[in-house]
């Protein structure tokens, strides 16, 4: 099995198949960019960004003037250029990171087409995009730390959601926050255990103690909403993180108010961005994790206890599952609604592998995915003909192409989803 | 490992799982030990549903407060008045059945039957996407987009039975199911596809698929598909009447030739599965990829098949449902149909008999429930936890066994639980 894993990484940096396709990718981009907006633009549209989402005093900027189809014909060159040079040198390590570029660049090239002789509102967008990817970046997180050590967790979706009705429940009964948020935590964790009993303990298929967790939390949450929620107000009105701008931070122009001037809930996000990324990649303690979930032999052989790694894994997951879940009743309704969560957690799980199952490509991704998400219900104001629903879908087409390789093939840990068993 | 004693080595277990595919099909165990685990499963679900009943409700926390005798009482009466009413609202009032049978009036002996038979009404969709699941199980496929692939197998009922007009109802409505066969066999095909050529795991592209078939329906419903003078609401236009499957009696008894239909198709897949060559080779992949492989079977072919003909089965759900009984395709069509099946096919062992079984039980689960609904306040999101605890007990019968102290069968008595991992089998 380790032989497979030192081949595979060699293909990967070598594949001449993958260099051309990417290329191709971003050339056929280029062409997407030129073909349906700058070719169906008017000369004399002008594109106004308004870069502050408003109600704000500081880190203000100043709107952006573009010429729209003179800016159009710029993203062609750059992003032609790009996929020239893939062609002919190619990114090599760089590529996926390239990939990201170029597909952001089609967007902006998007709104620019779609906000051409109007103007839009870029700062609130970006704004609300930040806040759309918390459960979708957590979600993600959560999956990465599972399946890192080698449990597939698809009841992430499950958990959120229980998360959510449980921190709606019991911030409205102690009118506190923080009990909420410990409570959601704690909901969520409480099904992990069941996850983690379920698929290292008593060895059943992973995906079947997801679905059952999903199951469970989905009959659970809409029971007791049916039952006390809906029909005593005073159970379903939790209070709300507010905003808390980062002295200083908040005050950067564009940025600030983007990222900087939001609830704990964005700032929980980047703080376990850095913790996740250098705790897995950088520490003993995420050498070990991640060895459980290549190859539990060889790890059980060099004394690391793998059952314990993975149930202390699925926990944190759980842990980090349960701040996303709070998110939708805490940290932006202020209520709890039947089925709520909308299957976010999937959509994290689809970000983890597009994110290739590390913490800063998912983050990237379920960036990507809010974005996405916020672009859908803008789409009707910005009056394109474009439905909204063909916005929403991108993600998962994307996560499709991603996984079947065609843009670099993921990798996966190598024993995610194997029950482990000590001989 | 050397070349040969590798050959070796697949020969031997190739050997091994013909035999025991062989004897899967062969072998009669006694029915008693097949549904020991199912039953007594079914049994603590029940019981652990009593539990949350019994905490969830008002009148029992005013009796325990009255004294501990009134607290038990009530608790008696909030199990007994709840499941009493769901038997009655799934098997009708046994007072009232044998009154209509002596009266002898058959109008009032069909109302009197009529919740059972809408307990088969509900359970119709269950046995086709309890097949689905189950079919791809029998390959080593988890296929989680039953709920997709029945919404497009839906849209596309719908989209034939509205769109072609004057067609006789013997042609129109077989038409408009193979439709529905077809729009989810499309959707089970491009999982199926993508597994056999890049390894993608069906798993996460079916969940993807799902989430493409929502957005897609909820777009064709608000657009192209929509009812004309319907306003903003999200629903399509009526079928046509020669496409209705029919219903045998009056309204609003709704018992339909779709449940026979069911159990014809279930037939057909038993069939498929276990008396064709094809049946042995997809059961055999299903088993041991790798030995399947050194037999020379062809395993990308039979991934494509079993997900395509898996879908098709998911799409006859939605078309049945379309066609039987809402006659108009809508958002709300499935609630939950797709992962329920998933839980009522492991019940059933995988087996297009179990199946029916399962589907049965959850059919009448389901309607039940809604009764209860109505006469005692208790949602109908119940079954959905009972469905979850059942689920989570037949996947684990080592639970079921510690808590009953039954004995650990020998080697191999057991039905093996699927239990393929994410990699897929590299």
């Amino acid at each position: 099995m380790a032989s497979t894993i030192i081949q595979r990484k060699k293909i990967e940096t070598v594949s001449p198949t993958r260099k051309l396709v990417m290329g191709i990718v971003f050339v056929v981009i280029s062409g997407l960019i030129l073909l349906f907006f700058a070719l169906n633009s008017e000369a004399e549209w002008i594109t106004t960004f308004v870069m502050n989402p408003g109600g704000l005093e500081r880190g203000l900027a100043g709107d952006w003037v573009l010429p729209t189809s003179l800016t159009l014909y710029v993203l062609v060159g750059l992003t032609l250029g790009m996929g020239i040079y893939q062609l002919l040198r190619g990114f090599g390590k760089q590529t996926n990171a390239i990939l990201g570029v170029v597909v952001a660049l089609f967007v902006f090239a998007f709104l620019t087409w779609a906000a051409g002789g109007k103007s839009l509102n870029l700062g609130g967008m970006l704004s609300s995009a930040v806040l759309l990817s918390v459960p979708i970046t957590l979600g993600a997180f959560s999956g990465v730390l599972c399946e890192r050590a080698g449990v597939v967790n698809i009841a992430i979706e499950g958990m959120m959601l229980m998360a959510s009705m449980v921190g709606a429940l019991v911030g409205s009964i102690t009118q506190s926050l923080i009990i909420g948020l410990l409570a959601s935590i704690a909901a969520s964790v409480l099904l992990a255990l069941v996850h983690a009993v379920l698929s290292i303990k008593y060895k059943i298929n992973q995906i079947i103690s997801g679905t059952v967790i999903n199951i469970f939390s989905a009959g659970m949450t809409s029971y007791i909403s049916a039952k006390f929620l809906q029909r005593y107000e005073y159970l379903n009105g939790p209070p709300i993180f507010p905003r808390f701008p980062i002295p200083l931070l908040a005050d950067i122009p564009i940025i600030g108010p983007i990222l900087f001037n939001q609830n704990i809930f964005v700032y929980a996000m980047f703080i376990l961005l850095i913790v996740l990324q250098v705790a897995l990649f950088r520490t003993r303690w995420g050498l070990r994790l991640r060895s459980v979930g290549e190859h539990p032999k060889a790890a059980d052989t060099l004394g690391i206890n793998v059952f314990r790694t993975r149930y202390m894994a699925v926990l944190l997951g759980g842990v980090v599952a349960g701040i996303g879940g709070a998110f939708f009743t805490l940290g932006s309704v202020g209520r709890f609604d039947e089925m709520m969560t909308a299957g976010k957690g999937y959509i994290g799980l689809a970000a983890m592998v597009f994110g290739n199952w590390t913490p800063i490509g998912s983050f990237g991704a379920g960036m990507l995915f809010g974005f996405a998400d916020s672009i859908a219900t803008k789409l009707s104001i910005l009056g394109t003909t474009i439905p909204p629903q063909f916005m929403s879908m991108a993600p998962y087409i994307t996560t499709m192409i991603v996984l079947a390789g065609i843009v670099g093939k993921g990798q996966m840990p190598a024993a995610d989803g194997e029950p482990y068993e000590k001989e | 490992m050397t070349q040969d004693n590798e050959n070796k080595h697949n020969f031997n277990k190739l050997n091994h799982v013909a035999e025991e595919v062989l004897a899967d099909s062969t072998k009669k165990k006694s029915i008693w030990q097949t549904m020991l685990i199912p039953a007594l499963a079914i049994l603590t679900g029940l019981i652990l549903g009593a539990v949350i009943i019994i905490s969830t409700s008002e009148e029992v926390y005013t009796g325990f407060q009255q004294s501990f005798g009134a607290g038990l009482s009530a608790s008696w009466s909030a199990v007994a008045n709840s499941y009493s009413s769901l038997f009655k609202g799934a098997f009708g009032d046994p007072a009232y059945i044998i009154e209509s049978l002596r009266s002898g009036d058959a109008l009032e002996i069909r109302r009197a039957l009529n919740p059972f038979l809408e307990s088969l009404v509900v359970a119709t969709p269950y046995i086709f996407a309890g097949l689905a699941v189950a079919l791809g199980f029998r390959a080593g496929l988890f296929n989680i987009g039953v709920e997709g692939q029945l919404f497009m197998g839906a849209i596309a009922a719908t989209y034939v039975g509205y769109s072609i007009k004057g067609l006789p109802g013997f042609i129109h409505m077989p038409l408009a199911l193979l439709a529905g066969a077809a729009g989810g066999a499309i959707w089970g095909f491009v999982p199926g596809w993508l597994k056999a050529k890049t390894g993608g795991h069906e798993v996460i592209n079916t969940i993807m698929m799902n989430w493409i078939a929502f957005r897609l329906t909820e777009w064709l419903l608000t657009g192209p598909m929509t009812r004309p003078n319907a306003g903003r609401i999200p629903v399509s236009p009526i079928i046509e009447k020669s496409a209705e499957i029919p219903q045998f009696f009056k309204a609003p008894i709704r018992f339909h030739l779709g449940f026979f239909i069911a159990l014809a198709v279930a037939y057909l897949i038993y069939w498929l599965l276990f008396k064709t060559t094809w049946g042995f080779n997809l059961r055999t992949v299903g088993a041991n990829p790798r030995a399947a492989k050194y037999a020379g079977m062809n395993i990308a072919r039979n991934t494509i098949m079993a997900m395509t003909i898996s879908g098709a089965l998911a799409g006859l759900a939605g078309a049945n449902q379309v066609l039987a009984i809402n006659r108009s395709m809508a958002i709300g069509l499935s609630s939950g149909y797709g992962f329920d099946s998933i839980a009522l096919a492991l019940l059933g062992n995988s087996h297009p008999f179990g199946v029916i079984l399962g589907a049965l039980f959850f059919g009448v689960l389901r309607n039940g429930a809604t009764k209860m609904m109505v006469t005692t306040a208790i949602p109908i999101d119940i079954i959905s936890i009972l469905q979850a605890l059942i689920l989570m007990f037949v996947a684990a019968p080592a639970i079921i066994r510690a808590i009953y102290r039954i004995r650990k069968p020998k080697a191999g008595d057991e039905a093996v639980v699927f239990a393929g991992s994410w990699g897929g089998n590299k």
